[in-house]
């Protein structure tokens, strides 16, 4: 028995990821800073949208909502607002978070609600067999891309920052600890908090593009994802092909339903 | 002690949501049904309750959904086109059987249409609009006190049934301003938030019905750890692929409204007694119909008229059984023909019913419809 088997569903397991998807490692990670955090499993809430990332909600042992496509933020919007003594915390895919979902997004960040939103970035539809979203890298492979992207992906941390977030890291699947330990900051920030966490799709991305299996992609991750601190001191041309993880921002401001509060305090009202 | 208001029929929906217990509301602007969030707005701090403007439709709909689960009653506002963008999850609502009342204050389309114009053009797609089978409860009202009962019916029927309301108004009542005299809150009957009927320990599950076919969802945060999914799911609330539990969750959430068909269908019948015409009328439409059949009657026409104010689900025990009194039926709609259908299928053959439509910005006069009146009768003696 480990010490976090009691943030699953056991019975809802084994999961239904494909072998070698790096979905199970997030979702360790999350619990893992739930545990660390010491969160209340009956006061906190896992919320998630539609796609591979978001069938984890079903796993874990909280109250847990699977909502429509894109649609976990405004959801989750709701329940913090209705009861503010909830952790929420959204899980998302790329598809999910930046493609369907990008204006619930920017505008969730904008407001500043206070979310822990992790995004597992397999940089792929998967779900649906491998087309392309939002965060497939240019000119990499995708059925519905079968000549290559061209359409340039975002960065999710830097939209998120631009939105409003204040807090905004990335990590990998490779990175295991410093995953669940940037989650785990998040979770500590009153606030709107992103997480980009990227995991590998070995079916449905890695295979079409020549990556390799699941062990070979989380080398990929070891081997090009630089701290941030060592990345910012790199030279241009030495950053070619690497990314940096890490905290990319954290800042104050006055968090959602805290404002609202001081509205209802305004109108004469009471919660 | 008498509350007496001079107020547009928005304000007496949000004014009616409130004193149901409604405590957020979350939407996007929209004319003609702004008014509604605009009262909110101003209202639910006020009582300790949260208004939220969101970044467009589908969020407007989705955080209300969030917020009911939480354990709030919830009120979202809408007219045509962000009608439409709600559908999606007016089907998770229904699947998921979360508690929510949308008003959907009708204005002409398609699409944009003519901004603002009345139209009654959105009866079908309330009834449809969100794919696969589900039931639906539509209510709508016409006058500005119906607003405020109707808003306060929609709410106890939400969290009755677990399910989507929806109340169907019009720009005509939306935006009519009339007297009304607000009842005492100590008169209005309130239906509660339905709570789980025994422990996890004991065996609750959470989409396990009760007798009345509607299940027990425990809100979030009350330690039940439940799950809620879109996905068709068993009682414990998560997913299967199974036919038979399929089949079993699509019925169930259909008879849980049928078998209290009775108790939810209102209507007001007039001059039915000696009636050998009938109008069958809603909304702001029935209130020029009233005036035609007035004036009918002066001409010596035994017509009477039904104003339905439950459109989904159909009345048909209402509507068959005036078939079965009178000659011919007429139904007047600022549309190109929807409920009428509704009205030739529950008559069954029994009468002949008549559409009159109007679909060009303009609401009826009482003359228009008498005139068809006149008209039917003349038919029928043909």
């Amino acid at each position: 028995m480990r010490s976090y088997d009691k943030y699953f569903r056991e019975h809802r397991l084994p999961h239904m990821w494909c072998p070698g998807c790096g979905n199970g490692i997030a979702m360790k990670a999350i619990v893992q800073a739930i545990e660390a955090k010491n969160l209340d499993q009956d006061k906190t809430v896992i919320v998630s949208g539609i796609g591979c990332s978001s069938r984890a909600s079903g796993y874990m042992n909280f109250d847990t909502l699977h909502t429509a496509h894109g649609r976990a933020i405004p959801f989750a919007t709701g329940i913090k607002l209705a009861n503010p003594e909830l952790n929420v915390i959204v899980i998302t895919g790329d598809g999910d978070c930046t493609a369907i979902g990008g204006n619930h997004f920017i505008h969730g960040a904008r407001r500043n609600v206070d979310l822990t939103v992790i995004l597992f970035n397999n940089n792929i539809y998967g779900m649906t067999g491998g087309q392309a979203s939002p965060l497939t890298p240019l000119h990499k492979k995708a059925t519905t891309a079968p000549y290559g992207s061209v359409d340039r992906p975002f960065d999710p941390c830097h939209l998120a920052e631009a939105a409003g977030a204040t807090y905004v890291a990335r990590s990998t699947a490779f990175h295991v600890k410093h995953l669940s330990d940037m989650i785990f900051q998040g979770m500590g920030n009153k606030g709107f908090s992103f997480i980009e966490a990227i995991t590998q799709c070995p079916i449905a991305y890695g295979r079409k593009n020549k990556l390799g299996d699941a062990p070979e992609m989380l080398k990929w991750m070891s081997e090009t994802a630089v701290m941030k601190a060592a990345y910012d001191k790199l030279p241009e041309e030495k950053r070619e092909g690497k990314f940096p993880i890490g905290v990319f921002y954290n800042s104050e401001f006055t968090e959602y339903t805290t404002a609202y509060q001081k509205v209802i305090d305004l109108a004469g009202g009471a919660r | 002690m008498s509350n007496v208001k001079l107020m547009q029929g928005n304000e007496a929906c949000a004014e009616g949501a409130l004193a149901a217990g409604v405590r957020f509301f979350g939407g996007y602007p929209i004319t003609p049904s702004t008014e509604i969030a605009e009262s909110m707005a101003a209202m639910l701090p006020q009582v300790g309750g949260t208004f939220i403007q969101m970044e467009d439709e589908i969020a407007g709909i989705a955080v209300v959904l969030g917020a009911a689960l939480a354990g709030k009653k919830v009120l979202t506002a809408t007219s045509g086109p962000g009608f439409s963008l709600k559908q999606e999850l007016i089907g998770y609502a229904a699947i998921a059987e979360i508690p929510v009342v949308i008003a959907n204050v009708q204005r002409l389309g398609p699409s944009t249409g003519q901004p603002t114009s009345p139209a009654q053009g959105d009866v079908m797609q309330a009834r449809w609009g969100t794919h696969g089978d589900h039931p639906m409860i539509a209510l709508s009202p016409w006058t500005v006190k119906e607003s405020f009962e109707v808003a306060i019916k929609a709410v106890n029927y939400a969290e009755r049934f677990r399910t989507p309301v929806i109340i169907l108004m019009d720009e005509i009542v939306g935006h009519l301003r009339e007297k009304v005299e607000l009842p005492d809150t100590k008169d209005i009957e309130i239906y509660p938030r339905r709570k789980p009927e025994c422990s996890r320990a004991q065996g609750y599950e959470p989409f396990r019905p009760a007798a009345d076919l509607v299940p027990n969802v425990a809100d979030f945060g009350t330690g039940n750890r439940i799950h809620v999914t879109g996905l068709v799911h068993d009682e414990t609330g998560f997913p299967s692929g199974s036919p038979k539990v399929t089949e079993d969750c699509i019925r169930r959430l259909h008879q849980k409204i049928e078998i209290a068909q009775d108790e939810i269908t209102h209507y007001d019948e007039f001059f039915m007694e000696d009636a050998e015409y009938a109008v069958v009328s809603y909304g702001g439409t029935a209130r020029t119909a009233y005036a035609a059949v007035e004036d009918a009657r002066k001409k010596g026409i035994k017509v009477g008229m039904v104003r339905l104010m439950t459109i989904w689900p159909f009345a048909d025990k209402v509507v068959k059984k005036v078939a079965e009194q009178v000659k011919a039926i007429l139904v007047p709609e600022l549309n190109y023909g929807q409920l009428v259908n509704e009205v030739e299928r529950a008559a069954g053959g029994k009468a002949k019913v008549k559409l009159l439509a109007k679909y060009n910005t303009e609401i009826f006069t009482p003359n228009e419809i008498c005139t068809a009146i006149e008209d039917l009768t003349a038919e029928v003696a043909d």
